[in-house]
């Protein structure tokens, strides 16, 4: 079990650094949302190796917490950037300039 | 024991070999008259129309996201099925009272108009 | 892998106070929706009654030192001690959003008072939290609806393009704090605070490990980010400025009081031991907080900007408590975080008041000639003004008084010198305002701004009071916020 839960716990940071990556990259609002589910999901597999490894089910409740929070922010989210789309006719990162970032 | 798993290798062979030859067999034998329809992007077998891109009413993005919402709500619900014995009356009037939550949004949305397709 | 399964311990009692807010929220929701009441300031008077109602029965969990819900929550004097604070929170942004719908009629609505309360409903479980889990889910709770409510001014573009920022850092922040949680998880096995308290303690050597202490640096990050940490405050006087005004002052305080809660209760009890150079780290973080937060400050002209750096500082401020660790810091961060939720909503509030529909950003000008104009508004600005800028006999001299003491009781001599030099540069742009209020004559254009509701005039009257009460009779609330310290059982 152990030699496997460094792989799977490799797997996870990797995928949970794509994520991070892509999300300060990209310019695209949906698209950046989607590198944070990515993150997200890094974050559930980490969760989930740990669960194995310590042998408790904790990890695995605060999956279906983080599931379950992850469509929430979704919904919260689309309906931000559909409004913004519906009042400037772009979800462009770049073209956000009324405050000052 | 691992030659119990022969007869599957046996049967992943004859699968592969049954796709294979039959592709080969078909773009040997077949008689090759490219027709319009022919190299249209096949679509469920119906002719297809229209562009790639359209805009799409915004009825459908609410109604995903209330089946996105509700439907999450239940991953709750395994859980407390699994260990439904063991819980007993407590852990149903807990599962109701979450219900009656769930509820309350349900009746919202409703008088807030969001399920009227028109 | 099928354990045993153990019904846990469940205390209602414990709890009351959330559940009598989440009942009140669902409530409101009802009556707008099914169109149930008609006058205007119907919607706000029942949330007010049911929030008055749930911050009395907190009185009746007073003393009690139990947990709850399997180690979920901790009922304890620190969490009744913060319940206060974000209650009286609630209180005051419900006050001061009363007279906001004269120009911002949209803000009447079900919608906002119950995203309200659930963001407070978040907040106090956060403060009570005596596991991850439950602090993560309190979190996304209150962030959430804070989210909504920074985006509420659905035809403002700055207010859309607010919450679309907040939300995108949010949950940027959110996952570090999460993959940070994973690994502590990880490291200790267990995600119950007290539990892996003892963990620690019998086993220091985790203290150590690479795991453990990028699960520290990891939830540092999202921790920091809610708190406006330098560096991760680069969203703050964005969305502090794009927001509506009244939940400008409501996350400005009530996000604070809860992040701080549970950096407290993460940092300063189970970590509390950590090796020194961890709190070296959090040492520069502090000093960089308070003057990248100061020095920006003073060339800010609209006033709303000026005070979200100014909330930057602050957080810094409170930071050295987190640095000094002890008992007698986490009573000063408790006071502090009380005084900050009457300044600083009573400073946002007189914003709000003075807000116009189109331009909510006060530039410095608006405010000339205000205090004599108007000489009751004045005065409560100034009591404000000096309270943040930490002056005797307000209540925020004496919050800095207790953090800084207690630094220098730790030792940490020359960080408390570099927060008192931080004070004095923030006196200047305090100040600054003041000076306009009273000694400058009024521009060409009237400020003219709609007559104060008896309602805003209550929530700012009680703002002012408090922190003079908190600046001269601190004796009751300091004992209180002793009493109040966290000490793992």
């Amino acid at each position: 079990m152990i030699e496997h839960q460094s792989l799977f716990l490799a797997l996870a940071v990797t995928l949970f650094f794509i994520g991070a990556a892509g999300a300060v990259v990209r310019r695209n609002a949906i698209i950046v949302f989607m590198c944070i589910e990515i993150m997200l999901g890094g974050v559930n597999l980490a969760f989930l190796t740990f669960t194995r490894t310590t042998q408790n089910l904790d990890g695995a409740f605060m999956v279906m917490c983080i599931m379950a929070v992850a469509a929430v922010e979704a919904a919260v989210g689309l309906a931000i950037f559909f409004l913004l789309y519906r009042k400037t006719g772009s979800i462009d990162l770049e073209k956000f300039n009324l405050l000052k970032w | 024991m691992l030659l119990e798993y022969i007869p599957i290798l046996y049967l992943m062979l004859v699968a592969i070999g049954f796709g294979v030859i039959t592709v080969i067999l078909s773009s040997l034998i077949g008689p090759k008259k490219m027709t319009r329809e022919k190299a249209a992007s096949y679509e469920c077998g119906l002719p297809s129309e229209g562009f790639q891109y359209f805009q799409t009413p915004i009825k459908f993005y609410v109604f995903a996201l209330l089946f996105l919402i509700f439907d999450l709500e239940c991953i709750f619900l395994y859980p407390w099925a699994v260990h439904y014995n063991q819980l007993g009356l407590f852990g149903f009037v807990e599962m109701l009272i979450f219900i009656c939550i769930l509820l309350v949004c349900y009746v919202y949305v409703w008088k807030k108009g969001a399920l009227e397709w028109d | 892998m099928s354990p045993e399964f153990i019904l846990p311990a469940v205390n209602f009692q414990c709890i009351l106070p959330q559940i009598l807010l989440s009942l009140t929220a669902l409530l409101v929701l009802l009556v707008d929706v099914f169109g149930l009441v008609k006058k205007a300031n119907a919607l706000a008077l029942i949330t007010l009654a049911g929030v008055v109602f749930a911050t009395l029965t907190l009185f009746s969990g007073t003393g009690l030192q139990e947990t709850a819900f399997s180690g979920m929550i901790l009922v304890d004097g620190f969490s009744f001690f913060l319940n206060l604070t974000i209650c009286l929170i609630l209180i005051l942004t419900i006050l001061v959003s009363m007279n906001y719908q004269q120009f911002f009629p949209g803000i009447n609505s079900g919608e906002y008072y119950s995203l309200l309360i659930f963001a407070a409903v978040g907040m106090s479980f956060m403060a009570a939290a005596g596991n991850l889990i439950l602090l993560f889910v309190a979190l996304e709770l209150m962030s959430v609806s804070i989210y909504v409510l920074v985006g509420f001014h659905k035809d403002n573009l700055r207010s859309i393009e607010a919450a679309l920022k907040y939300f995108l850092m949010g949950a940027f922040a959110t996952s570090f704090l999460l993959l940070g949680f994973a690994f502590l998880y990880g490291a200790t096995g267990t995600m119950d605070l007290l539990t892996m308290t003892e963990f620690i303690r019998s086993n220091p050597e985790v203290l150590s490990s690479g795991l453990f202490l990028s699960g520290v640096l990891l939830t540092l990050t999202g921790l920091g980010f809610k708190i406006s940490m330098v560096p991760f405050h680069m969203w703050t006087p964005d969305v502090y400025e794009g927001a509506p005004t009244v939940i400008t002052g409501f996350m400005a305080t009530g996000v604070k009081a809860a992040a701080f809660a549970a950096l407290v209760r993460i940092f300063m009890v189970p970590l509390g031991s950590l090796p020194i150079d961890w709190s070296m780290l959090l040492w520069v973080a502090a000093v960089l907080t308070m003057t990248v937060g100061n020095i920006i400050a003073l060339v800010q002209d609209s006033i709303k900007r000026m005070l979200a750096y100014s909330g930057i500082a602050h957080a810094g401020y409170l930071l050295i408590g987190v640095v000094a660790g002890g008992e007698l810091a986490q009573a000063g961060i408790l006071y502090y975080l009380l005084v900050y939720a009457f300044m600083n909503i009573g400073a946002f509030g007189v914003l709000a008041l003075l807000g116009k529909k189109e331009t909510e950003y006060n530039t410095l000008q608006e405010f000339s000639g205000l205090g004599l104009k108007y000489p009751v508004l004045g005065l409560a600005m100034a009591v404000f003004m000096f309270s943040l800028a930490g002056i005797p006999p307000t209540g925020g001299f004496m919050g800095k008084l207790y953090i800084f003491s207690a630094a220098i009781k730790s030792g940490y001599v020359w960080l408390v010198v570099l927060g008192a030099l931080n004070s004095v540069i923030s006196i200047y742009y305090y100040l600054r305002v003041i000076v306009v209020m009273y000694f400058q004559e009024s521009g060409a254009e009237d400020v003219a701004f709609p007559a104060p509701s008896p309602a805003i005039t209550l929530g700012l009257g009680l703002a002012a009071a408090g922190i003079m009460i908190l600046g001269v009779f601190p004796s009751y609330f300091w004992v209180l916020a002793q009493n109040s310290v966290f000490v793992p059982m």
